[in-house]
């Protein structure tokens, strides 16, 4: 500012840009805060896993400023570098829950992606009548499994199940869970059926295609992305899910939250090996957010807006 | 079946030979008969009297059978329509055993004083268990807790319609924003009962007590007074699924017709009075929409409450589920749990009706 100015704003249009000004710095700090708020368990989790015991009593909080990173928390799931080569016990038990959570919640969500695009497509083209139910009613029974609470189902299915000898067993797990999310699913891919126009299918039959045919040859390719959105959504659930596997699991098929859970409460606070736990459970997660954020924002918006 | 109303018009010459036909029928009678046999035979070997299995496997392996045979003769018999039928049927196969089923059963032993600890079985108690419930000051205290929860959702909305709006005006970094706000509810709601309620909020050296303590709250107890371990089991929950009501509203917003935006800064009006006059009545649908999905995930709350007070201290932050998930654990007690969970149904079910036809009637108005 050496120079004098010679032209100048406006008054009007000095007080217009300093309010400007104002409501951007309130704005973004909003957007800060939030993102502070958001982001900082998380931050807080993954770092206190490399800390040891002084650095967690201290409350050092910056990693490399504060306290030095270590690989204490991980070895006692035995995921430290050093220990890869190695065989390790406590590392089976903990890729064992991992499996078990990948295989329950990913063949969940595939049955229920499967299950529920068929039955929304059936309601989005054809007019069925099971007895006194005709497609709106059909269209409700599935949506209202939602306001189901799981606990309602979860003592007769603990009783069913020891019956059936499915307790503590992955396939019981799978089958309750593509019924949680069922309806969600149903609810997206009805969303994304109807959106597509019917002519597509009427001219790929005039070309000699049946029901079937037009549906995974024509429909199916152009609803794919609805699809993948009703299918990480329904993994989130799936991955995440606590109050059934807590009742109906025991040894053989526990999954990671199941194992976060019971650590917490036994041995006292291992801090370390506890934030290493919950990151490794929170890990993948994390990782499907950041990469497909956009299918998760089209899934849960999905017939919020018509 | 009526093919009236189809989007999809198919004309097919359907050929099918009475000989097909027979044999979907058979095929479909013959498993039911398989299913109905071997449930009768397990039936008396569970009261000891003939020989069977050890389990009711084989009685789930011959519905899976049934179900199957179910599925395929409907192409057999009705060729065309049962083609359509299948698309659907799976489904309602699916779901109609995992619910209704279940559902029955669990009324059935609502009724009964079955507790797993105990060797005598279950024996029939009629109302016993219902006046139980009436006398247990627990699941009212769960019940009442379930509404503070619930009515915390109309706070939980006014900051997601704030975030969805902040997300919504013009800003750098949105992506940036976006998936920072949505990765709390990316997260398993046990390892953040770890990571905030266990880990943050440690009374010793947790960061969140830090902070108290530094901004003049000598001795912060999270979880011991029953007030305001309440409300940070409701701030925990909240910070989990703010983010879906977000992602609802900025869908909601980003749908609004922008002339009628562009109508209303025409016409002058601040940027209050065109949130107040314009964008919120246009998101009054949107609104509720997104309120219903998140009552709807409220009422299973549970998670959080097993993993960081387990209901305590005394009860202040049961919500139903923790809290007959606890009878079960505790005491084993089958038949009261699932009655207090069937009677939890009921209660549900008439909220959200009320809760449809009360927004129902109220968005009728204006027009």
């Amino acid at each position: 500012m050496a120079e004098t100015q010679i032209f100048t704003d406006h008054p009007a249009d000095r007080a217009f840009r300093a309010k400007w000004y104002f409501s951007r710095t309130l704005i973004y700090g909003a957007l800060v805060f939030w993102a502070f708020v958001c982001l900082f368990p998380i931050f807080w989790t993954v770092s206190t896993s490399f800390k040891i015991a002084p650095d967690v009593m201290k409350g050092n909080i910056w990693p490399w400023i504060e306290f030095a990173p270590k690989w204490k928390g991980w070895q006692s799931l035995g995921l430290a570098p050093e220990q890869w080569g190695q065989i390790s016990t406590v590392r089976e038990e903990f890729l064992k829950r991992f499996m078990n959570s990948v295989i329950v919640s990913v063949s969940a969500s595939t049955l229920a992606v499967g299950l529920g695009s068929l039955a929304a497509y059936g309601l989005s083209r054809f007019s069925y009548r099971f007895g006194p139910m005709k497609n709106q009613d059909i269209s409700f029974f599935f949506l209202s499994q939602l306001i189901l609470p799981p606990v309602v189902l979860a003592l007769p299915f603990l009783v069913l199940y020891k019956e059936l000898a499915l307790l503590d067993t992955r396939i019981g797990l799978i089958l309750l869970y593509t019924l949680t999310v069922l309806p969600i699913v149903i609810w997206i891919m009805r969303d994304q059926f109807q959106a597509i126009p019917s002519e597509l299918e009427e001219a790929a039959m005039v070309d000699g295609l049946g029901v079937w045919g037009a549906f995974f040859q024509i429909v199916l390719p152009i609803a794919l992305p609805g699809m993948v959105a009703a299918f990480i959504l329904s993994l989130v659930l799936c991955w995440n899910e606590y109050f059934f596997a807590a009742l109906l699991t025991s040894t053989d098929a526990k999954t990671l939250p199941v194992m976060v859970a019971s650590q917490t409460g036994s041995q006292g606070i291992n801090w370390w090996s506890m934030a290493a736990l919950s990151t490794a459970a929170i890990a993948p997660l994390v990782v499907i957010g950041v990469v497909l954020e956009k299918y998760i924002i089209q899934g849960m918006a999905a017939g919020a807006v018509k | 079946m009526s093919t009236q109303g189809d989007l999809l018009h198919t004309v097919t010459t359907d050929d099918i030979s009475p000989a097909r036909i027979a044999f979907g029928r058979t095929i479909v009678w013959g498993s039911f008969a398989l299913l109905v046999g071997l449930g009768i035979l397990q039936y008396l070997h569970s009261t000891g009297r003939t020989p069977g299995f050890d389990t009711w496997r084989p009685v789930l392996y011959a519905y899976c059978l049934w179900a199957t045979c179910l599925c395929w003769a409907q192409v057999l018999i009705r060729g065309e329509q049962g083609k359509r039928t299948l698309f659907v049927l799976p489904a309602v196969l699916f779901v109609v055993s995992m619910v209704v089923f279940p559902l029955l059963f669990g009324l059935s032993i609502a009724v009964t004083d079955w507790n797993l600890a105990s060797l005598d079985g279950r024996k029939f108690n009629g109302w016993d268990n219902f006046r139980q419930m009436w006398g247990d000051p627990f699941y009212w205290n769960a019940l009442k807790n379930m509404v503070y929860y619930t009515l915390a959702i109309s706070i939980e909305y006014v900051i997601a319609f704030g975030l969805a709006l902040l997300l919504n005006s013009q800003i750098r970094a949105r992506k940036f924003f976006r998936v920072a706000f949505l990765m709390p509810l990316m997260l398993s709601p046990v390892a953040v009962s770890w990571m905030i309620g266990k880990s943050m909020m440690e009374t010793r050296f947790g960061p969140a007590t830090r902070l108290a303590k530094t901004l003049g709250w000598d001795r912060p107890a999270w979880f011991s007074d029953p007030e305001i371990a309440r409300l940070m089991i409701m701030i925990m929950d909240a910070w989990t699924w703010i983010p879906l009501m977000m992602v609802i509203l900025l869908a909601g917003l980003q749908s609004l017709n922008k002339e009628v935006l562009e109508a209303a800064r025409v016409d002058g009006a601040s940027a209050w009075q065109t949130f107040r006059e314009v964008i919120f009545p246009l998101m009054l649908p949107v609104t509720i929409t997104a309120v219903l999905i998140r009552i709807i995930f409220k009422l299973k709350l549970a998670d959080i409450i097993i993993n960081v007070t387990s209901g305590g201290p005394g009860g202040a932050t049961d919500s139903v589920t923790s809290f007959i998930f606890r009878e079960y654990r505790d005491r084993s007690n089958v038949g009261y749990g699932t009655l207090l969970a069937m009677v939890y149904l009921v209660l549900i079910v008439i909220a959200i009706t009320a809760f449809l036809s009360a927004t129902r009637r109220w968005m009728q108005r204006p027009e």
